[in-house]
């Protein structure tokens, strides 16, 4: 019982931990907008730094929680953008508040990312490591090429909706293109700040930290470690893998929602919800240690801010990040390096010394 | 007759896929992993071949050999640095995750090196083709090659897995690692093999690819190694009958659905593909199913 209680107040200190941290992050940073020693370019990167934090820490629930690899986060993130983007441009005029449409916004963002996570998942999740690695590949690519070939219309008789070109609509003279094809989506209100991002932030460490804490999670960390021994205890296997997915793809959205309102011309190209960005938030979860939430979100903001500081090494960016990802592999999963680390941890080498200094009284 | 000229442009493009898809299945039948990085190791042996047959003005012959002989030794070098030390790793996503860091170091390094601009890639095929039925078909000489070395690696190789040693010997690992080393069997220079014969497949998709669709950028290898590796899966991943059938499967339907369907959705078709691919057959066409023992 006593084991218990003090295994649920570490979780507890290690959750606030973390919490404490983005907060006073935040609060450091507004500090230093408000007492103007914040320069123009790096409060255009809070955003951005928000968005990377929540889709490290989501696709750690699919990578570090559940332990299956998935390349398509910039697909789920490119739904959650495209659905949000679309209402708000819809209701622009319906919903003045922007506080409540956002707030619509991020319910359907989500729900369209969690929706596609769920319809991907059905069929994908009975796939193991490689095979699922490579269909979300597939996926993001599909919802990229699909977005780029989209082209939806409204005027008086409603929305019209085509695959051809702008044309093809056939609208009436007062028609509005909402989605122009690969032109993407132009005017959406810039309903993003970093107040906002930073509680979203807390809200899907919120989410992931008590899914991870839960009676569910312990369920998912167990189909990771042993999918066998895990189904013959009982434990649904599709069902928990679903849940772990979907919400890693609900919260992806939520980060596209963020991502899209803070644009004014929203387009699906490869440099924002390709491979490659999947691949970068990717090598956040690795950097920041595969499972741990605290160092996904560390090295989200350690390795947007860092290029973006030393501004000479931003053409050498992508090759470091792909050096990173090798070595950071290599050095925590090869056999021989963890002989290595075991043999010269400082703690056991502190655990030996305070061993010979007993020996010695 | 469009139908037919677009029939062989898709014979010889699936040719292409079947050669890199060829390496894809030989290494995961081997090492049990998916080689991310045998894309860019086309793009390699195309950089190879545009700088010594363009930039330096050599016979195009030599260029392909040096194509080939750079791309083997990288891909023993990879082999060697990155995937070797994580063969015994606990997570099997350990060695994905590097080879993904491998695919990305050498595409940023061919940025770097090369620049981010496409060159233009001169063909090495240099007689005409045929035309047939009156001027109506149209077959490049490119078309020619590629299915033609298509068909003569595809029997080389069968001949080298089922008749010589070394090919035994890859058998063997493949279906037990243990056990074929304890025949005594050298296990680690077998894979090792295994990664040298499929980047020289590589290197020879690559100038093959970059021959037909002159264009390269450090980014050439990307997409047509994806596309060859849902042609393995395709094919039923760990065949190599397989792998060529699903390759040319996959090319012919990716021309058609550029013809006839949609350009611009001719990818989304092609992975759609594979998604329906794994949900019917997940162990592809020529694939055997695999009981999971405890």
């Amino acid at each position: 019982m006593n084991s218990k209680k003090m295994q649920l107040n570490k979780n507890l200190t290690n959750n606030l931990i973390t919490y404490g941290l983005v907060i006073a992050a935040f609060f450091v940073v507004q500090g230093m907008i408000w007492t103007g020693k914040s320069s123009s370019l790096m409060q255009g990167l809070l955003v951005p730094l928000c968005v990377y934090v929540i889709l490290a820490v989501s696709l750690n629930l699919t990578v570090g929680i559940l332990g299956e690899l998935s390349l398509g986060h910039a697909g789920f993130m490119c739904v959650g953008a495209f659905a949000s983007a679309f209402f708000s441009k819809c209701v622009q005029e319906a919903i003045p508040n922007s506080g409540l449409r956002f707030f619509l916004a991020i319910l359907i963002g989500a729900a369209a990312a969690g929706l596609f996570g769920i319809l991907i998942g059905i069929p994908v999740l009975r796939l193991k490591g490689d095979y699922l690695a490579i269909v979300t590949l597939a996926f993001g690519e599909i919802i990229k090429n699909i977005i780029n070939v989209l082209y939806i219309g409204k005027d008086g008789n409603g929305f019209h909706f085509s695959m051809k070109d702008a044309l093809s609509l056939h609208m009436e003279s007062d028609g509005v293109l909402i989605i122009n094809g690969a032109q993407g989506i132009t005017g959406t209100p810039k309903d993003s700040s970093f107040i906002i991002g930073v509680a979203l932030v807390l809200i899907t460490l919120w989410i992931v930290l008590n899914i991870i804490h839960s009676r569910d999670g312990r369920a998912i960390m167990s189909i990771r470690d042993n999918r066998i021994a895990a189904e013959s205890i009982g434990i649904n296997i599709t069902k928990y893998k679903l849940m772990a997915f979907s919400v890693s793809a609900a919260l992806a959205g939520v980060a596209g929602v963020l991502y899209a309102h803070n644009l004014s011309t929203l387009t699906a190209l490869p440099k924002n919800f390709g491979y490659n960005m999947s691949i970068m938030i990717l090598v956040f979860v690795v950097l920041g240690g595969i499972g741990n939430i605290r160092g996904s979100v560390i090295s989200a903001v350690i390795l947007t801010l860092l290029p973006e500081l030393l501004r000479g090494l931003n053409s050498y960016r992508m090759l470091i990040y792909a050096i990173v990802l090798i070595v950071m592999m290599l050095f925590n999963w090869s056999p021989k390096c963890i002989e290595f680390r075991e043999r010269y941890s400082l703690k056991r080498l502190l655990k030996n010394r305070n061993h010979n200094k007993k020996e010695a009284e | 007759m469009s139908f037919i000229t677009y029939l062989i442009n898709g014979i010889s493009l699936g040719s292409v896929y079947a050669i890199i898809a060829l390496g894809y299945t030989m290494v995961y039948g081997i090492a049990k992993m998916l080689n991310f990085a045998h894309g860019d190791i086309i793009m390699v042996g195309g950089f190879t071949v545009f700088t010594i047959v363009t930039t330096l003005g050599l016979p195009p012959a030599l260029g392909i050999l040096a194509a080939v002989i750079i791309c083997t030794v990288l891909g023993l070098v990879i082999e060697k640095i990155a995937y070797r030390p994580l063969r015994k790793a606990a997570s099997p996503l350990a060695v994905l995750i590097t080879a993904i860091g491998v695919s990305y170091l050498l595409q940023n390094m061919a940025l770097l090196i090369f620049g981010a601009n496409t060159k233009s890639f001169t063909s090495v095929v240099n007689f005409s083709g045929l035309k047939l039925a009156d001027g109506r078909i149209n077959i490049t000489g490119e078309t020619i090659v590629t299915i033609l070395s298509c068909i003569i690696i595809m029997a080389g190789l069968t001949f080298f897995i089922n008749k010589t040693k070394a090919g035994q010997a890859m058998l063997a690992v493949s279906e037990d690692k243990g056990a074929a080393q304890l025949m005594g069997i050298n296990v680690n220079g077998t894979i090792a093999l295994t990664f040298a014969i499929g980047s020289a497949l590589a290197a020879i998709a690559g100038v093959l690819l970059c021959s037909a669709y002159p264009s390269l950028t450090p980014y050439t290898g990307a997409m047509p190694g994806i596309k060859a590796f849902v042609a393995a899966v395709f094919g039923g991943i760990g065949s190599v009958p397989g792998a060529m059938i699903g390759g040319i499967l996959l090319g012919v339907i990716e021309i058609f659905s550029r013809a006839y369907i949609s350009s611009q959705m001719a990818d989304a078709i092609v992975f759609g593909v594979l998604i329906i691919v794994l949900l019917v057959k997940p162990t592809g066409i020529l694939g055997r199913n695999i009981q999971e023992k405890v």
